[in-house]
């Protein structure tokens, strides 16, 4: 490096000094005595959730089903007002605690409602199991929350990241595709979902011929779809979700895969992704805890309301909201408002049978929830229940003890 | 239906030679894919290089003025209704924004001290995100492949090349001809040469050296965006993409050594090729392969492969 002398700029400590005095005023407001709270009667619910960046329309279906859930009984818990504080969270892991620790310690909420990102999550399991402030999570399927993090005062609503592909092995090999090549990316959430396919595709009698991976969030394919047409394995399973899914469905077809090697994938692929996709989907395979087209009177109805209420069709995401509400009134009304009752509310939550529009689930010892998992097929822009790929599945809790 | 694999088996399965024929394509398609990806990093790269070798500008933000390449294909090929025209306006657009960026900010850091750069253009990268955030929104956009270049160059059965990865490598090719011609057959590029040689005797001389730097500049910065508009197609638009981009053109210009464009294009297609063939051959560890390939070199070269 060629520097040139420097007459014009501040010095080295100048710079350092000024510096100081930035950061220093910053913390001076976090050392400011906390204004002591009268006792309020209402119930102070947090949501945790991401409002901006790529996951914002996942929060405010999130934020959208607790809300319905709790105002089909009435807008209370246990019979006692409540008083909503939120965060954005803005799926930033390096400010999970941090948020956490905004409702935790400022707002002093009686139960946390979050996250999506797992990375974020983190963060959130980090506070809650400090301060034993009950967490709901609503989304974030990191294994470690109902593995070897979990709590008494952490509950899943929505799903473990392997539960999806522990339900696609089975189906794959039933029709006679024996040897797969895996892709996805590199981070949490893929290699969880690799752990699931790996345990059910392997028991089932199929052959995982390769692991692909790319960094997260990566979408230039090519390397990899080159790979796989060389290699032609039966059929491909892979984890993808979000804008890099609807373009990995488009570029294995632009590859001219799709009529030649069947596309297989946790339901993620499909969520959400299917118009951007557009012909590219028709025929992708997969497996998900929900469907918006399940044909069931409970679905039906719940969509039908969301639908008017909020004006927006329902998702995934909306569902998994609206169980996290479910799931939190049940166990508020167990206790007759009294949350601080935590043991009588644990027992009520463990206990809980939830009539969710995605199938009636329970919670499992390690509270994730034990869900049927549905195998869907991409038709005209619809994921299409096919049937059900596992009755009543699990993940096995391995590595957590409850204190 | 017969599986791929019976078929494959019907139509391969009496011939090794045959075989051979498909590893060899295989192999031909990822070495494009390597080179193609080589060729977009070098056009980031040299627009990187040469600001920092000619006007010794640090500049953070290079990564930034691909994202805006990108969005800008998008945005005009949805309200232009061509690719085509896409690209020339973008190109041009960019050109201004690079003239006005040097004027305004850029100038008056020419002079000033390596952490004083990079302060600016840090900053500049919030700037550049915000206001992408504000005129463009946060969603992930998906920009169609123009109609005349789709489709692909069968290789075998199953095997064959996209014709708009052939055309991305056919702009890079050119535009590095081209820039190698301008600097080292033309006047402009020998007024170039001398004022990143000795500015102030250029200037003695009667060169109009803040007119140079100006236009070097806005090349640079058209040099990205090009880039980033030929890349809209194939990577999608998204917010934050100038980042993971930034972070390779700088282990581009280290490897090929500050300040040159031939080891800029040398190092590039090293590391597209690495990147390339590390995904296939080693998943578990392709992500490291490019910085381990930095390091050796550093060890060896500790300035790099070729010094300007």
């Amino acid at each position: 490096m060629n520097s040139l002398p420097d007459n014009r700029g501040p010095s080295r400590r100048q710079v350092i000094s000024r510096a100081a005095a930035v950061v220093g005023a910053g913390t001076v407001s976090v050392l400011l005595p906390q204004v002591a709270r009268a006792q309020s009667s209402k119930v102070r619910v947090g949501l945790m959730l991401p409002y901006t960046g790529t996951y914002a329309q996942l929060g405010v279906a999130i934020e959208n089903g607790v809300r319905m859930a709790i105002a089909e009984k009435g807008g209370k818990l246990g019979g006692r007002e409540i008083e909503w504080f939120k965060v954005d969270d803005e799926s930033d892991p390096s400010k999970g605690v941090e948020n956490a620790n905004k409702l935790v310690q400022r707002d002093k909420v009686d139960v946390l409602i979050g996250t999506v990102h797992s990375g974020v999550q983190m963060g959130i399991l980090k506070v809650s199991r400090e301060s034993g402030v009950l967490n709901i999570i609503p989304n974030a399927g990191v294994m470690a929350a109902t593995r070897s993090l979990c709590a008494p005062n952490v509950f899943r609503a929505s799903f473990s990241n392997n539960q999806p592909t522990l339900a696609l092995g089975k189906p794959m090999v039933d029709r006679g595709l024996k040897k797969a090549v895996w892709i996805s990316w590199k981070y949490a959430a893929g290699d969880d979902a690799l752990g699931g396919f790996k345990e059910s595709y392997t028991q089932a009698g199929g052959t995982i011929i390769k692991e692909l991976s790319l960094p997260f969030p990566n979408v230039e394919f090519q390397a990899l779809l080159t790979e796989i047409a060389a290699l032609k394995p039966d059929a491909v399973a892979c984890f993808f979700a979000g804008a890099g899914a609807a373009k990995f469905m488009k570029d294995y077809a632009a590859a001219g895969l799709k009529d030649k090697i069947p596309l297989w994938g946790s339901g993620f692929l499909t969520e959400g992704t299917l118009e951007a996709a557009g012909p590219a989907s028709e025929g992708v395979m997969t497996t998900l805890h929900y469907a918006d087209s399940l044909d069931t009177p409970r679905n039906k109805k719940f969509r039908a309301a969301y639908a008017q209420q909020f004006k927006l069709q329902p998702d995934v995401y909306a569902v998994q909201g609206y169980d996290s509400g479910q799931l939190l009134v049940i166990g508020a009304d167990a206790v007759k408002g009294d949350l601080a009752n935590r043991a009588a509310l644990y027992k009520a939550m463990e206990a809980v049978v939830v009539d969710s529009p995605r199938g009636k689930w329970t919670m499992s010892r390690a509270h994730n929830p034990i869900q049927d998992i549905y195998l869907r097929v991409v038709e005209k822009g619809d994921n299409k229940v096919v049937g059900i790929a596992a009755k009543a599945l699990a993940d096995s809790g391995a590595g957590c003890k409850m204190t | 239906m017969p599986t791929t694999a019976e078929r494959s088996a019907v139509f391969y399965g009496f011939s090794s030679h045959l075989d051979d024929l498909v590893d060899f394509a295989n192999f031909l398609i990822q070495l494009l894919n390597g080179v193609q990806y080589g060729l977009l990093l070098f056009m980031l790269a040299a627009g990187l290089t040469l600001i920092f070798g000619i006007m010794g500008v640090v500049n953070l933000a290079h990564g930034s003025f691909y994202m805006l390449g990108a969005y800008l294909a998008w945005s005009l090929s949805s309200h232009l209704g061509s690719f085509a025209a896409a690209l020339v306006v973008g190109t041009a657009l960019s050109v201004v924004f690079g003239l006005v960026l040097e004027r305004v900010l850029f100038r008056h850091f020419y002079r000033r001290d390596h952490l004083d750069q990079v302060l600016l253009t840090l900053g500049l990268i919030y700037v550049f995100e915000e206001s992408r955030s504000l005129l463009w929104g946060d969603d992930v956009h998906g920009v169609p492949i123009p109609p005349l270049l789709r489709g692909s160059l069968a290789l075998t059965d199953t095997l064959s090349y996209p014709f708009y990865r052939l055309f991305t490598m056919a702009v890079c090719v050119a535009l590095a001809l081209g820039l190698y011609l301008l600097i080292s057959k033309t006047r402009l590029g020998m007024k170039i040469r001398a004022g990143a040689f000795n500015r102030d005797m250029t200037e003695a001389l009667g060169v109009n050296i803040k007119l140079i730097h100006a236009v070097v500049f806005a090349l640079g910065v058209a040099l990205a965006a090009v880039a980033g508009m030929i890349a809209a197609p194939l990577s999608s638009v998204y917010p934050n993409m100038g980042s993971p981009v930034l972070i390779m053109c700088f282990v581009v210009v280290v490897i090929g050594g500050i300040g040159s464009v031939r080891g800029a294009l040398i190092a590039a297609l090293l590391v597209g090729l690495v990147d390339t063939f590390g995904q296939v051959l080693l998943p578990q560890i392709a992500s490291m392969l490019v910085y381990m390939l930095m390091a050796a070199v550093l060890l060896w070269k500790p300035e790099g492969l070729f010094r300007s």
